[in-house]
């Protein structure tokens, strides 16, 4: 039997802890639509950061546009401070093949060229396509190699689940 | 027969000849598609891949530099390879008919047409004889259809006005001739605008278009009371002396768009036009660039309606 999956809201506190050494006056902070923005706004407030937040939409960047066309539902990036120049942290829930987050980091450099970017995220499950890895992790999650690690938000309570993909 | 190219068996958009029959989800779903791409193009790189390594052919039978150059633009900042022909100059001229120059260019391998011509039903007609995967957008047809501009009108207005069923709207001048006055009319009224008007002399609206679903008035004042929106139409140049009209000074006289009339309208009234501009015949310079018009918006927007057009076309393959 699968271990049952981590509470998020225990996640966040762990990655929070672990990033704030790390944080400069200056840092901004990227979520990535959508469970990614959830997380970031969460670390946003935890952090008590003085930059305002930034969200990131990744959809005119993916790499399976050609298989699955575009999303019904549209998402604007917003970036409320100048990106050039500055040490950015993009954060999203789950880390799995590494393809959102490349199309993250071309998303982002349409707004600038940062000076550094790293990357946190809630959750690692592990089965990497390309050579990206997070630089701080709430937890590494054990999943079956046919489900997804998805996080959902239900009035502001987030939570993990394994979900079986569909054949 | 397909009663409607321009969408798939399972409802996907494949191609765009028509603002007539889309759904209100699928107006709805370009527009907030566009929004995206609005953004876009306020950015520092004006440029995103989802069409890279496509070909897009603007086959333009009927001159027009302004319509082509926005699909050139909205093109390339997808990312697409655009290729420009302007066929009345060279094949049609010397015989080839119509289909023969779509299969000629399908043969290039072209992923998307984007047509104008000048007699209505052209670009149906390439709709239904292209090969699977490729997409026409009609960028004008006759007196037919003008759908990205119908759908860039509906974003202009999505964005100023927020919600459509409380409007009332207003569409002055040449009706009879207008493919873009037809293209706003069926997408105003799928989005649920409750009064949609339509405003000028008889010789320049058809006879049945209340069929349409819309208000006759041949008096501007009177038409221009308490509108949210008026839609200023072009008086084509051809127009403006004849058996239709008496002549442009004449016209201007009884409906064009000064600030006195538009003083009719509500406060918060926006003032649109398809362009260009025919300054001092259907509009006067104090209402083209005082703060009711948004005809500058209008272009700025009808970049990126054409990029979610597109988009969702070639995502639909």
């Amino acid at each position: 039997m699968a271990a049952p999956l981590p509470d998020p809201e225990h996640l966040l506190a762990a990655l929070a802890s672990r990033m704030k050494p790390s944080m400069g006056p200056e840092t901004g902070i990227v979520g990535i639509y959508t469970g990614g923005a959830w997380v970031a706004e969460r670390l946003h407030r935890a952090l008590e950061l003085k930059t305002p937040l930034g969200l990131l939409a990744v959809t005119l960047h993916r790499d399976d546009f050609g298989r699955i066309g575009l999303h019904r539902e549209a998402r604007r990036s917003h970036l409320p401070f100048e990106v050039e120049g500055r040490d950015i942290i993009l954060v999203d829930d789950v880390l799995h093949t590494g393809r959102t987050l490349r199309a993250a980091l071309n998303e982002l450099w349409d707004f600038g060229r940062p000076r550094s970017v790293r990357v946190a995220v809630l959750a690692d499950r592990g089965g990497r396509e390309l050579p990206l890895c997070a630089d701080f992790t709430g937890e590494v999650v054990a999943v079956d190699a046919g489900e997804d690690l998805v996080l959902t938000n239900e009035g502001g309570k987030l939570r993990l689940a394994a979900v079986r993909r569909p054949e | 027969m397909n009663p409607n190219p321009q969408v798939d068996s399972q409802g996907r958009l494949i191609h765009l000849l028509t603002t007539e029959g889309l759904s209100a989800q699928m107006i709805r779903h370009i527009l907030d598609t566009a929004s995206q791409f609005v953004s876009v193009n306020e950015r520092e790189v004006k440029k995103v891949p989802l069409l890279r390594g496509k070909s897009i052919f603007n086959v333009f039978f009927e001159n027009s530099t302004r319509t082509r150059t926005t699909f050139e633009i909205a093109a390339k900042r997808l990312s697409a390879d655009v290729i420009n022909l302007n066929i009345g100059a060279s094949s049609t001229a010397k015989g080839e008919t119509l289909l023969d120059t779509i299969w000629n260019l399908q043969a290039m391998d072209a992923d998307m047409f984007v047509v104008r011509h000048a007699e209505a039903g052209a670009p149906h007609l390439i709709a239904r004889h292209v090969k699977p995967g490729v997409h026409v957008v009609n960028a004008g047809d006759g007196r037919h259809a003008h759908p990205t501009q119908g759908l860039l009108d509906m974003y202009t207005i999505r964005h100023y006005k927020k919600d459509f069923t409380r409007l009332v709207v207003a569409i002055v001048g040449d009706v009879l001739h207008s493919r873009v006055a037809r293209s706003e009319i069926h997408a105003l009224k799928t989005l649920g605008v409750p009064e949609v008007r339509v405003i000028g002399p008889k010789t320049l609206l058809p006879v049945d278009i209340e069929r349409l679903g819309v208000r006759v008035f041949h008096d501007l004042a009177e038409g221009l009371r308490d509108c949210d929106v008026i839609i200023t139409l072009r008086l084509q140049n051809e127009r403006m002396s004849g058996p239709l009209l008496p002549s442009a000074g004449e016209f201007h006289k009884a409906y064009g768009l000064t600030p006195e009339r538009l003083a009719r309208a509500r406060p918060d009234a926006i003032v649109m036009h398809p362009g260009p501009l025919n300054r001092g015949v259907e509009i006067d310079s104090g209402v083209a660039d005082g703060t009711h018009s948004v005809i500058m918006p209008q272009v700025t927007f009808g970049i990126a309606v054409r990029m979610a057009v597109m988009a969702i076309l070639a995502g639909n393959a």
